[in-house]
């Protein structure tokens, strides 16, 4: 067998195991929705009987409440593969479409907040494995000791006072500056803006993670027989660190990145709450208030799913990156 | 003990974590005497600096003392913390023990249960549960404690793993013990010290968590909490910051501590593992 078909059954492996995961998470969200008070409907309908009786009585037999539990199950199960996940009467719209829109602005958030948090973790996890016990290793590692040990809406909260109350560098809150009218460029350019703060609030957290986990990945490598090897052919420290040890040590931590998205989505409900980030967090926090409870779960099963692919995509990647990966 | 206090205080930041958190407890312990009032009281003049008008660290928008806040947060938080681990321990050690011991299809279905509980993203699950159940200082324990069960479980499938075809298990079995005996009274205390780190480290997890739950407005309404403090104070970060900060920083500090404590027990207790580095 050669390797393209194996890399191709490997893939097809691991789709095969998402799908049980995401039918089991989907049950799990049916029970969630039958543990809460009163019939499935009234939370359907919102719970403040917003909803007409007539659409009420259209729920309930569209989601079929009269028949037994399996049946109810199923049906469930049959809308939201069609990703029909039910009405929301705050918003006054269908909540697929709704969990949607607010999409797009969470993945900017965590996208950038990936890349910062992967980039500047790898850099002073790096830096301190290489000057192991100097001053700059300590100051590095009681800075991922206490940003880990930090609370992000903290951060986010004193991040404004400092940076947008006292020295005006950038907006409280909200993605853009819609009273502007800015096109093209120049609404990029208000984006980015309003993104900085609550990217850097999101990343701190996880740029403590990859820091550690790369200094210990990089002192790991250190440790094997390949870098005797290299040391005992003469290679210098710079090669032997930049060539050799730096490729085998970022593995773990692009595993890890992958493993860390179901935090990262819990981070960006805290972090977009804070600064008014209008993606699915903000989402989730007026869900909250407006005690929307489908929407809530609407967002809890579309981040569920995320994380599904997401890892299946890190596992993919990896799988080409590192063929030794299939074996275990 | 006196060995294992030698390999603790080895190091100087797990002393000092130890007793940022022995300070934390103490200030719990004592809320009651040094604020007997409820700490939702108005105790004052609103919106106090810290400082002015007897309020040590400032007071809010209602003229709630934050300083009193802050103390009786504390208790909050470490009870939360202790009795979300202490339950998610449990949790973990009976699905673990099961999962390792027994192996097979146990093995294969506990551990597709846990995979599931690990990929669902656990503070949106959190706030889920709590606000499926109501926000209350149970709901909160049982949210907290369902989205942290499967790191332990998977710890303890592990050690349970290793230790079952031992030597001295092999002999268990040879004298006829049960199962259950094997597992609690043999395997079971072999495998406590990394439990313990793992555990410790929940704590300061779970503390998180609930004062992320308390900030977004899913605190126990009748408790005062640092996350509450916070959430109540950002509305006005512009005109009262000491509102917002101190509390943050209390939560920082005893999080800090019991990590610190949590990678201290784990050096004084896999000693190899230190040595390493």
């Amino acid at each position: 067998m050669n390797r393209t078909t194996k890399s191709l059954r490997y893939v097809l492996k691991r789709l095969a195991q998402g799908v049980p995961i995401i039918i089991a998470i989907i049950v799990l969200n049916f029970f969630l929705l039958h543990m809460a008070e009163g019939d499935a409907v009234d939370v359907l309908a919102g719970e403040a009987g917003s909803a007409t009786p007539e659409y009420m009585a259209e729920l309930r037999a569209k989601f079929g409440l009269d028949q037994p539990l399996p049946v109810q199950l199923a049906v469930y199960l049959k809308n939201v593969a069609v990703f029909d996940l039910g009405y929301s009467f705050r918003h006054d719209m269908p909540v697929s479409q709704l969990v949607l829109d607010r999409f797009w602005p969470t993945a900017l958030l965590m996208v950038s907040t990936i890349i910062l948090a992967i980039g500047f973790g790898i850099l002073l996890g790096l830096i301190a494995a290489t000057r192991l016990n100097t001053w700059k290793d300590s100051v590095i590692s009681v800075f991922a000791l206490i940003t880990y040990a930090t609370p992000l809406f903290w951060v986010g909260l004193m991040m404004i006072v400092v940076f947008s109350i006292h020295l005006r560098w950038f907006p409280t809150s909200g993605m853009e500056n819609i009273a502007a009218f800015h096109e093209g460029w120049d609404r990029v350019v208000d984006i980015a803006h309003h993104l900085v703060l609550p990217t850097i609030t999101l990343s701190l957290f996880y740029l403590a993670l990859y820091t550690r986990l790369m200094r210990a990945s990089m002192l790991e490598q250190y440790g094997q027989d390949y870098v005797v090897t290299a040391r005992a052919k003469g290679l210098t420290d710079r090669r032997i660190t930049y060539v050799h040890v730096l490729r085998n040590a970022l593995l773990p931590v692009v595993t890890m990145a992958g493993v860390q998205v179901g935090a990262l989505i819990g981070g960006s409900v805290i972090v977009e709450s804070v600064f008014a980030w209008p993606g699915l967090g903000m989402l989730a926090f007026e869900s909250l208030f407006a005690r929307d409870l489908n929407l809530l779960l609407g967002i809890f099963l579309l981040s569920s799913i995320l994380v599904v692919v997401v890892n299946l995509i890190v596992d993919v990647i990896y799988s080409l990156l590192d063929p030794r990966i299939e074996v275990s | 003990m006196l060995d294992f206090w030698r390999l603790y205080a080895k190091s100087p930041s797990a002393v000092f974590g130890l007793v940022v958190l022995i300070i934390v407890i103490i200030l719990a312990a004592v809320a009651s005497l040094i604020f007997p009032e409820d700490p939702f009281r108005l105790a004052g003049t609103p919106m106090s600096g810290p400082g002015e008008n007897g309020f040590l660290l400032g007071s809010d928008t209602l003229g709630r003392d934050v300083a009193a806040g802050i103390l009786h947060g504390a208790k909050t938080s470490l009870m939360i913390g202790l009795i979300a681990t202490l339950a998610a321990v449990f949790i973990g050690i009976f699905m673990g023990a099961l999962a390792g011991y027994y192996g097979g299809l146990i093995d294969d279905m506990l551990m597709r249960v846990t995979e599931i509980f690990q990929t669902i993203p656990s503070f949106v699950f959190a706030i889920l549960l709590v606000a499926i159940m109501k926000p209350s200082i149970e709901s909160i324990v049982i949210a907290i404690t369902v989205v942290s069960w499967p790191g332990v479980a998977r710890l303890v499938r592990g050690e349970f793993l290793s230790l079952k075809n031992r030597e001295f298990v092999q002999a268990c079995h040879t004298l006829g013990m049960g199962d259950f005996q094997i597992m609690m009274r043999e395997i079971l205390p072999n495998c406590l010290s990394p439990i313990i780190v793992i555990g410790s480290l929940m704590v300061a997890t779970a503390i998180l968590i609930e004062s992320g739950l308390a900030f977004l407005g899913l605190g126990d309404p009748n408790i005062m909490s640092w996350g509450f403090q916070i959430g109540a104070g950002r509305t006005m970060l512009r005109s009262a910051w000491w509102v917002c900060t101190f509390p943050g920083l209390a939560i920082l500090a005893t999080v800090l501590a019991i990590n610190l404590v949590g990678e201290g027990l784990n050096d004084a207790l896999n000693p190899r593992l230190r040595d390493r580095n």
